[in-house]
């Protein structure tokens, strides 16, 4: 079937909802990324199996919908009764009989399956008023855990697509630009370009072709965010995609996506068929003179892929290097066209940008960093999981609301922002808002909203260490101060987790950094040494402690540190099984002892011990 | 026309110009080890880097590869400054560190009064210095026999899946452009080798040397419309047969004109 035009859409998207509205309860069965790897599938089939044994009056299979990623993967595998908002966390297959039982039969409650805050021990029923969720502002999140991830119906029932029908009935191009410029978006990849100016710049370039593209290729370590927006709301970002195209004259557009990310390549690709099947991608959209088609390009999995002319080449079939942009891309781009590029969590704001208008945009957040901003929250925290914050929120706030703090109650050390380019920050900055400029401002930066929470058991010198080695790697090889200045920083910081560096070595490094950041050629390379600089500028006295004294006061540098077991240990021969180099000798019921020659400092009999017997000096 | 100041030189450009040719033209010798005419410019050893600032950008100023920057209005550049020669020198610094028996980055290091790395040698150096000329050439050729394989460090060039790389012709384009002469090719017995690779070469029909590939004739033949006789002959008798020719028109004019 074909939507002709505007009002056509309309009529589906009643019939749509009609459709939805048959069945009084739904039950929502988290089907992110996270959900999927405990076992959300299983959850799934275990409804289908006791719903065809089992009949719920006013309940059947098609009310159990599989949604994208909650947010709360800690705690998956994740069901919602609808529409009271129960919330089941940890679900197993067997508890789907006594859901079906208690919470779909009858409207009882399943108490064991409830949250329980971690600080009271209180079990917590709805959704709503769990503070992970209820500290959350959902922008770009809005239909991840609300609505079937791959479904065009549901789509277009929560009103999609009528942002698109409004810009081609009733906005000319240069009014939409007008619009996302009041709105002050500001591209959520990370550099934090305004959206607005940098459509208006692409379709000011006199040219045949135009192209939009859609950067999907997230890269950093710890990030999910672009991921799970691609999988739960494929339609957000297409609709996104296609208002920008109507606004800067594309006919073509591209979603760049990571092989690496399966179920976003599949919840696209159907997005896309959907789409042209209805005749929402292709020619005449709605009845209108825009016509449209949108491509996928999937990407090998590499970090600089992710650098704008990286990543027009790549889509173009080269290899994936960056090329210098005296030459803006927005005016030579993909296959030398004018071309905007815009990350997964820009495109999904457009649509209720150009619904709810600009100004309740710009009522969201700070004046200068309008809107909202998701975060993947990793680490040393509680809460794991996605979350979406009205920018300028604190770093407080994230972590210590919505995350809930540090895991067993650990002191507080540091949140690495911005992925493997960004850089730490230390407890004295938890109050900062987050936003673009305040971050950048602080040595670290925005990025595309990983953020890293670590515990006093975090070396910083071995996070820079680790950064650093990713960065050597993904380096794409091509400029010489990125290539070889990552390599020897790197270098020089396995010299000072090793105990062989000088204080000489510091400065070098600082200096080495310095022009590495002026001798780059793209993003990569320039903000490569941000892990390090931050990491130096705020626990300075930890490189020295490393320097001076070779020592590793987290306890994480293996060649400065030694295992030893103290008189704690009960003789339970745990570490003695969990040694892979039988380092550890002792009888049962006896204090173990640690042979120093062979121990390769691994680490493992330090996890097993329950008696705190082993320490590290 | 577009005026600008190099080293406070006030100089004239064209339009769409590159700010290394300029600087070239001005005889202002700055090094760049990845650039040459004949293709695109690409920005990868960062030597050219200059410092560039405009009167109104109030005493801000930004580093750019000289290689890729179309020269500006009005724009000053150094080509240099302090900044900019302590950012060579690091570099050069680094390619030392890479390449510490490479006879042209030892000259170049030397030149900026580095003579032994202050950093860590790397654990194999080898000498190329990864400027992509020879991708780059092969590429603008018409062939793209070779690329750059894998990335950061352990990034090199190569034919694909390390085989001998289909597409090569044996125009040796690749080898005699490499700045450190790290591509190897041999020629011997009428077979040229490179890339692992073997190729038959033709013999002249007249003098009877062997100067090019088939594969590469046949290439060129068929690319730009060139008859495969042509090649049949090499190109000193070609030469050889464009002077005598020459010769004969002035013996003529002279008979013909008293």
């Amino acid at each position: 079937m074909r939507i002709k035009d505007p009002q056509h859409l309309s009529k589906v998207q009643k019939e749509c909802r009609a459709a939805l509205g048959k069945f009084p309860k739904k039950v929502i069965v988290c089907c992110g990324t996270g959900c999927l790897a405990n076992g959300a599938a299983k959850i799934v089939t275990a409804f289908e199996d006791v719903l065809s044994k089992r009949k719920v009056k006013g309940f059947s299979i098609e009310a159990v919908t599989k949604t994208g990623c909650h947010g709360f993967c800690e705690q998956g595998p994740l069901v919602v009764i609808e529409p009271q908002g129960t919330f089941y966390t940890r679900v197993k297959p067997k508890d789907v009989e006594a859901i079906v039982e208690k919470s779909l039969a009858h409207d009882e409650i399943l108490e064991p399956l409830l949250y329980s805050d971690p600080s009271n021990g209180h079990k917590i029923e709805r959704y709503n008023d769990l503070p992970f969720f209820s500290m959350q502002r959902r922008i770009a999140l809005r239909h991840l855990g609300k609505i079937a991830a791959h479904s065009i119906d549901e789509y277009i029932a929560d009103g999609g697509y009528q942002a698109l029908a409004k810009v081609l009935t009733s906005m000319t191009p240069d009014e939409v630009i007008a619009e996302i410029m009041a709105s002050g978006l500001r591209g959520r990849g990370g550099g934090g370009f305004p959206a607005g100016r940098k459509w208006r710049t692409c379709r000011d370039v006199v040219s045949d072709v135009h192209y939009v593209i859609c950067n999907g290729d997230e890269g950093d370590p710890g990030a999910f965010m672009d991921r799970s927006i691609m999988e739960g709301d494929p339609h957000g970002v297409l609709e996104g995609m296609m208002i920008a195209a109507y606004a800067v004259d594309a006919r073509q557009g591209f979603i760049y996506v990571r092989e690496e990310y399966p179920l976003a390549v599949t919840h696209l690709k159907k997005a896309i068929d959907d789409c042209e099947e209805v005749g929402l991608l292709g020619d005449n959209i709605l009845g209108s003179d825009f016509s449209f088609s949108i491509r996928i390009s999937r990407g090998a999995g590499a970090f600089v892929c992710g650098e704008s002319s990286a990543l027009m080449r790549s889509v173009a079939g080269e290899v994936g290097e960056p090329r210098a942009k005296y030459i803006r891309s927005v005016v030579k781009g993909l296959y030398d066209k004018p071309t905007v590029l815009n990350n997964v969590e820009t495109y999904v704001n457009v649509p209720l940008i150009i619904d709810k208008g600009a100004e309740w945009y710009t009522s969201i957040g700070t004046p200068s960093n309008t809107g909202t901003k998701v975060f993947s929250l990793v680490g040393k925290v509680r809460n794991t999981g996605l979350i979406e914050v009205a920018m300028g929120a604190t770093m407080r706030e994230i972590i210590f609301g919505i995350g809930g703090g540090i895991i067993d109650n650990r002191p507080f050390k540091a949140v690495q922002t911005g992925g493997p380019s960004g850089g730490c920050l230390p407890e004295s900055m938890l109050d900062l808002p987050v936003d673009f400029d305040t971050l950048t401002e602080a040595g670290s930066m925005m990025g595309s909203g990983g953020m890293i929470v670590m515990d006093d058991r975090t070396c910083m010198v071995d996070l820079a260490k680790y950064f650093l080695s990713f960065l050597v790697s993904e380096s794409c090889g091509k400029c010489v101060p990125c290539r070889e200045g990552l390599y020897q920083l790197h270098a020089m910081t396995v010299k000072v987790s090793e105990g062989r560096a000088t204080e000489a070595d510091l400065e070098k490094m600082e200096k080495l950094s310095e022009m590495i950041i002026l001798g780059s050629l793209c993003g990569l390379g320039k903000s490569g040494p941000n892990p390090l600089l931050s990491t130096i500028r705020y626990f300075r006295d930890e490189y020295l402690v490393h320097i001076r004294e070779k020592r590793c006061p987290a306890g994480v540098c293996r060649e400065l540190i030694t295992y030893e077991i103290n008189d704690k240990c009960t003789g339970c021969m745990a570490c003695i099984s969990a040694c892979a180099v039988n380092a550890i000798t002792g009888e049962k019921k006896q204090v173990h002892v640690l042979d120093q020659e062979k121990c390769t400092k691994c680490g493992a009999c330090y996890a097993v011990c329950k008696f705190d017997a082993i320490e590290i000096h | 026309m577009v005026r600008l100041t190099i080293n406070g030189k006030l100089v004239q450009a064209a339009e769409g110009e590159m700010l290394l040719s300029v600087i070239r033209r001005e005889k202002i010798d700055i090094p760049a080890l990845c650039h040459h005419e004949a293709v695109e410019p690409y920005g990868a050893c960062r030597l050219c880097m200059v410092e560039i600032t405009r009167p109104e950008w109030d005493g801000w100023a930004n580093f750019v590869t000289s290689c890729l920057y179309p020269v500006e209005e009005n724009l000053i550049v150094s080509t240099h400054s302090p900044k900019v020669i302590e950012l060579r020198k690091t570099i050069v610094d680094l390619f030392l560190a890479c390449h510490p028996n490479t006879p042209e980055i030892i000259q170049l290091a030397a030149d900026y009064g580095v003579t032994h790395t202050s950093y860590e040698e790397v654990p194999e150096p080898d000498d190329c210095i990864l400027c992509g000329l020879c991708t780059r050439i092969c590429e603008t050729m018409g062939f793209k026999a070779i690329s750059a394989v894998g990335r950061g460090h352990g990034k090199e060039i190569a034919p694909p899946l390390g085989e001998a790389p289909p597409d090569c012709v044996g125009c040796l384009a690749c080898a005699q452009n490499c700045p450190t002469h790290f591509i190897k090719f041999s020629d011997r017995n009428g077979v040229r080798r490179i890339w692992e690779k073997d190729f038959e070469l033709m013999a002249c029909s007249r003098c009877g040397r062997k100067t090019i590939t088939r594969e590469f004739a046949e290439s060129l033949s068929a690319g730009r419309d060139i008859p495969m006789e042509y090649f049949e002959i090499c190109d000193d008798c070609h030469r050889m047969e464009t002077s005598r020719t020459m010769g004969r028109i002035a013996n003529w004019s002279r008979e013909v004109q008293p």
